[in-house]
């Protein structure tokens, strides 16, 4: 599978990330060669075959639904880009 | 050696040196331990030393991101009253450094990144909460690969960094700095963390051990999450007995990490002299095929030889898949890091963009100055193979293929004991000769991703040299094997001296 440089553009505004227009094309090549190295998996007949998400193939464990944290809103906001009155800044979303 | 009980309250023992045949930096960390306790010297003074040799040689290696000189004399006092208190462990009072992926209350944890240059954790990993409660001082944080994506430790916001036996070479990633500063002699010992091989394969390269856990051996709370379903912490140093102190120190239950382990933690330290009669040790043939240097061929070759002058049998075995473990690896790695990384979005913390325009500028604008293109590549690689319709064909085929990996390997541990070949394929390669080439590079990992898919422990440990520089050698074992591995390195080490090898800029 190989990618052009409009495919990546695309993949980039999914992934929210800005690429300037100049790093496109080696992007793509990039892109491109790495989806090549992962089409080797086609070789592997994978029919029937359980797939491992979890290495011991644990199930997630649950805790009970209580609060456990304590509010450490000041700290946590201390080191926010912006915030005000106790709440993060963002650029203005609904006019 | 005669012994000069030392008052920690006393002026600076003028003895403490002279008396001293070794070097304190040139000690192991079990070395410098049993210095501590005899009072040969204070941590205070160890901590200092160390901290000496940090501002010394970090310029030339780039081994450091921080170095924390304050809290670390802070920390190494209170180790010493600790001490005198008749409390002290093991690693009370030695001073290690941590990578810069585990988070630091208070000091910057960077992840290599700029996303990250400027933020101040506000809580501890659990893995520094527990080396703190050990004891253990905090020198500083390591440089690393940025987000520990990278074989090399050259994506890093901060600078490559040097590998000591060779400046102009790598010293492996993406722990590359932990790895350096332990060769270095900069700490007796270093955490580390391992995706693909991110703690073994630079040991390899700078000729030290480090162990990669079974995964939920370790707790990943506070350590920055890459691909969550493989990441493991695990310790790195000079020798496998220290790296059974830090790893006793470092395992067990962590009950804000939900792929924690709920097992108790042995004494790593109690198996380490076991005899190795008898042990059988599978060589895969697929880890001794094209790709792999002759001569660091030969080299672990040479180090089997010397496993069967120690009473172990050596068989070759068949990993079939193994060569599966590179693609299926680029799949699942890089779909969890788009996952795990798309909380960086310039609001709560991190790089935020100057003046956005609107939120999509602020997001994308933020992630697109703060990430470099590494971790971009891999966002990127995990953002598509996870989009509306190649679920199945990627992710999914990735998952099917770990199993036959992880299957593999069960097979394997029916017949043999332990599984070794080599941590690398080459030595440490020149800097810069592969960062523009990403398959080239993540070939250096050929032999250790497999491990992580699985989740086994892996340990690399130095066996010898080519063209001047070390080569590893690693073993795999089974779950929660972690003991016999480094009991396997312990014996090894008892009988060579490769792991008390200094570069010579460094001695």
């Amino acid at each position: 599978m190989s990618l052009g440089p409009a495919e990546v553009a695309k993949i980039a505004y999914l992934a929210r990330l800005a690429i300037r227009d100049e790093d496109v094309p080696a992007y793509a090549r990039n892109l491109s060669a790495i989806l090549e190295l992962v089409a080797q998996m086609n070789a592997a007949d994978t029919t029937g075959v359980t797939p491992m998400a979890h290495p011991l193939d644990m199930a997630q464990r649950l805790r009970p639904d209580t609060v456990s944290e304590p509010d450490q809103r000041a700290a946590f906001q201390a080191i926010a880009p912006r915030v005000e009155a106790g709440l993060y800044l963002v650029p203005k979303v609904i006019e | 050696m005669s012994l000069v009980p030392l008052s920690l309250t006393a002026e600076k023992n003028p003895w403490s040196t002279s008396l001293d045949s070794i070097a304190m930096h040139e000690k192991t960390i079990a070395q410098l331990s049993a210095g501590l306790a005899a009072g040969e010297f204070s941590s205070e003074e160890l901590t200092d030393a160390f901290l000496e040799r940090v501002r010394r040689y970090n310029p030339q290696l780039n081994a450091f991101i921080t170095l924390t000189a304050e809290t670390a004399l802070a920390q190494a006092r209170a180790a010493d009253e600790r001490r005198q208190r008749g409390e002290a462990g093991p690693l009370t009072g030695i001073p290690i450094a941590h990578k810069d992926i585990f988070c630091t209350e208070g000091v910057r944890t960077s992840c290599g990144s700029r996303m990250l240059d400027r933020f101040i954790s506000p809580y501890n990993a659990t893995v520094v909460d527990k080396l703190n409660a050990a004891g253990a001082v905090m020198l500083g944080k390591t440089n690393m690969d940025e987000f520990a994506m990278g074989s090399s430790s050259e994506t890093s916001f901060y600078g490559p960094v040097c590998n000591p036996w060779d400046l102009d070479t790598v010293p492996g990633g993406s722990s590359g700095g932990s790895a350096a500063a332990v060769a270095a002699r900069l700490a007796p010992g270093a955490t580390g963390t391992d995706t693909g091989g991110s703690i073994r394969q630079p040991a390899a390269m700078c000729g030290i051990t480090g162990l990669k856990p079974t995964y939920g051996r370790v707790s990943r709370w506070g350590m920055i999450a890459y691909a969550s379903s493989l990441d493991q912490g695990g310790p790195m140093a000079r020798t496998a007995e220290d790296c059974a102190l830090l790893l006793g120190a470092m395992a067990g239950f962590d009950p804000r990490d939900s792929t924690s382990v709920d097992r108790p933690v042995p004494d790593y330290t109690a198996q380490l002299d076991r005899p190795l009669n008898g042990l059988k040790i599978g060589l895969p043939k697929e880890y001794f095929g094209e790709g792999l240097d002759g001569a660091v061929a030969q080299t672990v070759e040479t180090a089997m030889a010397e496993y069967r002058k120690l009473g172990a049998e050596t068989v070759e075995i068949s990993l079939p898949n193994s060569q599966l473990a590179i693609p299926a690896y680029y799949v699942i790695a890089p779909a969890e890091c788009s996952s795990n990384l798309a909380r960086f979005d310039g609001v709560r913390y991190g790089h935020r963009c100057e003046n956005p325009k609107d939120l999509l500028d602020l997001y994308t604008r933020s992630r697109g100055e703060g990430f470099g293109p590494e971790v971009t590549r891999r966002i990127l690689v995990g953002t598509f193979a996870l989009s509306a319709g190649y679920y199945d064909a990627y992710y999914l085929k990735a998952q099917q293929i770990r199993r036959l990996i992880s299957d593999d390997f069960q097979r394997a541990f029916e017949q043999v004991d332990v599984i070794a070949g080599p941590t690398s394929p080459t030595v440490a390669f020149r800097l810069g000769e592969k960062v523009d080439d990403p398959i080239t590079m993540y070939l250096s990992d050929i032999y250790t991703i497999a491990v992580n898919l699985a989740g086994l422990p892996g340990l690399s440990l130095p066996v010898g040299f080519v063209s001047e520089l070390p080569v590893g050698l690693q073993f795999i074992a089974n779950y929660f094997a972690e003991d016999r591995l480094l009991n396997v390195a312990h014996r090894y080490q008892q009988v060579t001296d490769w792991h008390l090898r200094t570069p010579l800029a460094f001695a």
